[in-house]
């Protein structure tokens, strides 16, 4: 379960007295507050394994990892030189989770956008933007793919991305193998295995740099990070503020539901893929045209693909908040390189992991610490109530109850008075939302219970209920 | 005839580790828990099988009982996996977080921890940890010498041959009879279809999740231990996405025992024919298209679509699978 913003709604109604507690009910406060506290654990988890490895040069490795990104502009060019693309894949991954779908494909779409891209550029000749669309078509392209396969022959997304990373990878070197004017022997003695020198081969294609290359005295920087900004704020609006993206989101919360009520599912699965496809796609177009990357025949699967789903996770699939989840990830990536060759640069992929898997918790935590303040603040009403005041306080702080007590159900109440942007649920399985239908019913009486009606049996309620299940046997 | 011999024995050699990590996950999805860390399980398990393989080569007694040795490898590698695969059975079953993105975590984390590992026991850069050669089955453990022109039989027997593939044959039939012939499978199937059900009649949810989760990390690690020594380099930290594969034959195998090892080993079977198409004569060998393996490399994974797309319209998934099992919410 993520963070979600279905408690939107009840603690606003909660309207808690004390503004910084008001602050923490928030859930968009409390999300950071998460996503903050997730990436603290997680780094001092990292601290904790290079303790271990060699506890004499841990910490000036671990400062290494918190500065370097800020050292020097240089080295800030080129956090923001690999954020673009994470951004860009995460956004992808995101969007998808956003729909009710898991995208685990963003590397396979991220290389054939590449792919095109390079195309374009060195065998075609056309400039930088053109060759932008066309990454935005073919990384569309293969998406669409596993979409179409989803709805129309019901192939789990999941699978059909995952060979379709693999036909991706194997087509586009086959691809580069084959169209001599892409590979950089073409121009010149060397680079059999690898694709030509933009500045060589076609130096309009570079994305240009509007000067910030001088800005930042670093031939890494480019106004891809823009792009990457700019497609998040336009992934916002479509899912917050437009229907298109209500109706993609019903559909993934509810497929049925949002037949009944007209929504075309097959269509919306599709398009969903197909936009998640186009955002990768972009970002390979994005980091290939930089002037500064080659693609190298390879193998195995190029890792900006998959670093997307972190990023939409530490972000919880929220776009704005990607944003900064995709520099983040970059900005302890090029720490971690700093740290070599004393320790591996893999430490950061395992301080992100923990960071994930903390953050997979971090509601637990969230709510743990909620009741914990709910049940001091009966314990002050009960206290208040035996010295003869009437406990005023205690109708609108119900509210903050209900969202302690919510959780713990296993799913948040539903507010009823939701506004239509307003039920981006992240990323929960198809299967959880059918559950969650199920027990609709219960959730629906709870959630209609006005809120001034005392309400502190609830999670007793719930505590009895737990009981009888292991008595029964 | 020998490149069928080899064809032969080259797919079951890789079909081993797809079957075990897939059965893994099937009982890991049938209690309802989705397992997309099979990947880092396999990682891990492989991690400890190779360097306990490559500790005990230094010493005397290891290669004089190689097959015990290898056993006990197998053995590491399992344990390995099921602690491994504990920290999704805790966030997903006591802690209710999504079985994605514990997944995922866990995914990120094994390739990276492996390399950290390898470093600090290797030196650093030294990330290949080397297996012994003496852990294959040969002629010789069976009290025959090799003959110096092998038949059809002694070449595809003995080719690859390994202990992970008699005991892999052993846990496909282990695994059908555990699954449909036993209370601990019938409960174990009841909770991945409806806990609630399941819970009202006494069986202990937690549990069987655990118990699913557990077997999984146990095969997923053997299955780790095998791909490492299917690919036979040495292992680099990595399995090359054999674990997204074994979950892609799983759904193809319908969650069936049997099913999945036949989805295996038509997979392996295209994979294999790729490195051996020079050596087939009827199969067109694109000489007009350069790196013309490539093609080769792509086919498994096209022929599973060319299936999956024939077969999934009646796929059927554990209903109850991916969704936390919560008591309150009977």
């Amino acid at each position: 379960m993520r963070k979600t913003k279905d408690n939107v709604g009840l603690n606003l109604r909660g309207g808690g007295a004390k503004a910084v507690k008001a602050f923490l009910q928030k859930p968009g406060a409390a999300s950071v507050t998460a996503s903050v506290l997730s990436i603290v654990i997680g780094l001092v988890f990292g601290l904790i394994v290079l303790l271990c490895l060699d506890a004499g040069r841990a910490l000036p490795a671990f400062t290494k990892i918190l500065v370097t990104g800020a050292a020097n502009p240089d080295k800030f060019a080129k956090v923001l030189y690999q954020a673009a693309p994470l951004i860009m894949t995460g956004l992808a991954v995101a969007f998808a989770f956003k729909t009710g779908l898991f995208n685990i494909g963003a590397t396979g779409q991220y290389t054939v956008g590449a792919m095109f891209a390079l195309l374009a550029a060195l065998s075609w000749k056309f400039p930088w933007w053109a060759c932008l669309i066309l990454a935005i078509l073919g990384g569309a392209a293969w998406g669409a793919i596993p979409g179409l396969f989803k709805a129309l022959l019901n192939v789990n997304e999941v699978i059909t991305s995952i060979m379709f990373n693999w036909i991706g990878l194997f087509l586009v070197n086959l691809v580069i193998n084959n169209v001599p004017e892409m590979l950089g022997s073409y121009y010149g003695p060397s680079g059999a295995e690898r694709t030509a020198r933009l500045a060589v081969a076609n130096p309009d294609a570079i994305i240009p740099k509007w000067g910030l290359d001088k800005l930042l005295g670093s031939n890494y920087m480019n106004i891809g990070i823009f792009f990457a900004i700019i497609a998040a704020i336009i992934i916002y609006v479509i899912l917050q503020k437009t229907t298109f993206g209500y109706e993609l989101k019903a559909c993934g919360l509810n497929k049925h539901a949002a037949r009944y009520a007209g929504i075309k599912s097959g269509r919306s699965i599709i398009l969903s893929m197909t936009i998640s496809g186009a955002l990768a796609g972009l970002g390979g177009g994005i980091y290939f045209l930089s002037g500064v990357a080659e693609y190298v025949l390879t193998k195995s699967l190029l890792a900006t693909g998959f670093n997307g789903i972190p990023v939409a996770l530490l972000g919880a699939s929220n776009p704005i908040a990607v944003i900064f989840s995709g520099i983040f990830i970059s900005y302890i990536f090029v720490g971690g390189e700093a740290m070599q060759p004393e320790f591996t640069k893999e430490i950061v992929d395992i301080i992100s992991a923990a960071i994930i898997y903390v953050s997979a918790l971090s509601l637990l935590v969230k709510t743990g610490l909620e009741k914990l303040a709910a049940r001091k603040k009966r314990e002050r009403e009960a206290a208040l109530e035996t010295n003869g005041v009437e406990a005023v306080a205690a109708a609108p702080e119900n509210g903050a109850e209900f969202i302690a007590a919510a959780p713990e159900n296993g799913v948040p109440l539903e507010p009823t008075d939701l506004a239509p942007g307003e039920t981006g649920r992240g990323i929960l399985p198809d299967a959880v939302l059918k559950n969650r239908e199920e027990a609709g019913e219960e959730e629906y009486t709870a959630s209609r219970r006005p809120s001034g009606e005392p309400n502190i049996d609830m999670s007793a309620e719930n505590d009895n209920t737990t009981t009888d299940g292991e008595e029964a046997l | 005839m020998n490149v069928f011999a080899d064809i032969l024995s080259g797919t079951i050699l890789f079909a081993v580790p797809l079957i075990l990590v897939a059965l893994g996950g099937m009982f890991s999805e049938r209690s309802g828990i989705v397992n997309i860390a099979l990947e880092g399980i396999m990682i891990i398990g492989a991690l400890v099988g190779c360097l306990f393989l490559s500790a005990v080569a230094k010493g005397s007694w290891a290669p004089g009982m190689p097959q015990l040795t290898m056993f006990l490898a197998i053995l590491l590698a399992g344990i390995s996996g099921i602690v491994f695969s504990l920290f999704l059975a805790f966030a997903s079953v006591n802690l209710k977080a999504d079985q994605t993105i514990s997944g995922t975590s866990l995914n990120m984390l094994a390739p990276a921890l492996a390399i950290v590992v390898s470093w600090a026991i290797q030196g650093s850069g030294q990330t290949t940890i080397y297996i012994p050669t003496w852990i294959k089955i040969t002629q010789a453990d069976f009290g025959f010498a090799a003959s110096s022109a092998p038949s059809f039989f002694e070449r595809f027997a003995f080719k690859s041959f390994y202990l992970t593939t008699p005991i892999a044959i052993a846990i496909i039939v282990i695994a059908a009879v555990v699954l449909y012939k036993t209370r601990f499978g019938l409960r174990l199937r009841a909770c991945g279809e409806h806990p609630q059900a399941a819970d009202s009649v006494g069986v202990n949810v937690y549990k069987m999740r655990y118990a699913g989760v557990a077997i999984s990390g146990f095969l997923g690690g053997i299955g780790g231990l095998a791909f490492t020594i299917a690919v036979g380099s040495g292992f680099q930290s990595g399995v090359s996405g054999y674990g997204f594969l074994a979950l892609a034959v799983m759904i193809f195998g319908n969650w069936k025992p049997l099913r999945i090892a036949g989805a295996a080993l038509l997979f392996a079977f295209f994979k294999i024919i790729g490195p051996m198409s020079q050596n087939i004569p009827f199969l067109p060998s694109f000489s007009g298209v350069k790196s013309s393996e490539y093609i080769y490399l792509m086919l498994p994974y096209i022929v599973t679509m060319i299936v999956l797309a024939f077969t999934s319209r009646r796929s059927l998934a554990p209903k109850a699978e991916g969704i936390p099992y919560d008591k309150s919410l009977r």
